[in-house]
């Protein structure tokens, strides 16, 4: 197989994965396809505009780009939670996905969640028990995303907890669930080798775990 | 198309593109506003289902929030860029899902009430493009539009053509070559401010 004449193909995505592969491989070091391929994806791309084209539903802007901010419940210490509508398609290893309102500065805490679990220098961890997962910075500061995190029945909460290595739950801050996506920013930084879990509790919080954790991610 | 006021609007998709990469969310949104329908539109005549083809156009608009800063308008332009992983999305999801087919699509163009400007110029590029593909080779232009909106591989092209695979590899080259000498270098541009 000649790699250099898969350009055409690779531009069109009629590749299968092994030929995919192999071509991203060798347009790493080959100057000629990668200028070669610069101008057929241009081409290919303007296949695009032949097809007729529908008006997309209004919702689906919405789902990329409104968000909703859950209210604030600080209690002993600053922590913040958002839950974004939005697009958690995949939420997994490297490939989870957020935005939100385009309601500029509403709150700082939603741009200050997503910064961390959009920053390619966190570390992403899959969450156990539901569909997540955590995001922590090089600080140890740290984003829980969960996708379709039922809402708390009246008069619970989520309680999120950081658990360091061989010690007890430490409070990190509570929130509601509901919508499509939650994120909530952690309210205490996550040491290396800490559990993050998150139980269902009373309304408000409480200091010490009641039950067993609904999802948890080992960093 | 939007219910906005599109405050970007006189700027080039790049500098969105480098907003977007900042995390300025009101970028998306114009990008959105400009390409979400063409998106749209691609991800449904490939993937013809209206729920595969929002959910691959809003997991493109992800990939496009997030790897923004990644974009290096050197390499080619930003309506590229977006067009190119939304079709791969949806090629990704065709195959997955087994659903391609290669009959024609009848969706007639829904007139959109509010965007009158939008649909001519839509119109437009489609007349274009679709006025370009007539031109080509029949066989050229086979290859192109079985590979590009129906999602078949290379292989498996040549396996429904009856034709070895090096000839598919030709026809899709020559076809795309000959696209870009009748499309020229300057399609699709726009002048977004005019359509506030």
């Amino acid at each position: 197989m000649d790699v250099h004449d898969l350009t055409a193909a690779y531009a069109l995505h009629a590749l299968d994965e092994r030929e995919r592969a192999a071509y991203e491989a060798h347009l790493a070091h080959c100057e000629r396809c990668r200028e070669e391929l610069a101008q057929l994806t241009e081409s290919a791309a303007a296949l695009a505009w032949a097809v007729e084209s529908p008006p997309p539903p209004p919702a689906l802007r919405a789902r990329i780009l409104a968000g909703n901010v859950v209210p604030l419940r600080a209690r002993h210490r600053p922590w913040r939670a958002v839950a974004a509508v939005a697009a958690c398609a995949a939420v997994g290893l490297g490939i989870w996905s957020a935005t939100l309102s385009h309601s500029l500065g509403r709150e700082r805490a939603h741009s200050s969640a997503l910064a961390i679990a959009a920053d390619p220098a966190s570390r992403k961890i899959d969450l156990r028990g539901h569909a997540g997962m955590l995001a922590v910075s090089p600080h140890g500061d740290a984003v829980l995303v969960v996708s379709k995190l039922p809402a708390a029945p009246h008069g619970m909460t989520y309680e999120a907890w950081v658990i360091p290595a061989g010690g007890a739950p430490q409070r990190a801050g509570t929130f509601d669930g509901g919508g499509r996506m939650t994120m909530v920013e952690l309210g205490r930084a996550v040491p290396k080798g800490a559990t993050v879990a998150a139980t269902m509790e009373r309304d408000g919080g409480v200091d010490a775990p009641t039950s067993r954790p609904l999802l948890s991610a080992q960093t | 198309m939007s219910d906005v006021t599109r405050e970007l609007a006189h700027l080039s998709d790049e500098a969105l593109v480098a907003l977007a990469a900042r995390a300025q969310e009101t970028a998306l949104a114009e990008l959105y506003d400009r390409y979400g329908r063409p998106a749209y539109g691609l991800a449904l005549r490939v993937l013809r289902d209206e729920s595969l083809a929002e959910d691959a156009v809003q997991e493109a608009f992800m990939t496009i929030w997030n790897t923004a800063q990644r974009f290096v308008p050197e390499k080619g332009k930003a309506s590229t860029w977006i067009l190119t992983l939304v079709h791969r999305r949806a090629v990704d999801v065709v195959r997955r899902e087994q659903r391609r087919r290669t009959e024609a699509l009848d969706t007639a163009a829904e007139p959109g009430g509010d965007a009158a400007d939008e649909e001519a110029w839509l119109r437009l590029q489609r007349e274009r493009v679709q006025d370009a593909l007539r031109q080509l080779p029949d066989q050229q232009r086979e290859a192109l539009e079985l590979a590009y909106y129906g999602g078949f591989t290379q292989s498996e092209l040549a396996e429904r053509l009856g034709q070895p695979i090096g000839t598919i590899k030709s026809r899709m080259f020559n076809g795309l070559a000959r696209l870009r000498e009748l499309l020229g270098d300057t399609t699709m541009e726009r002048n977004w401010t005019s359509t506030t």
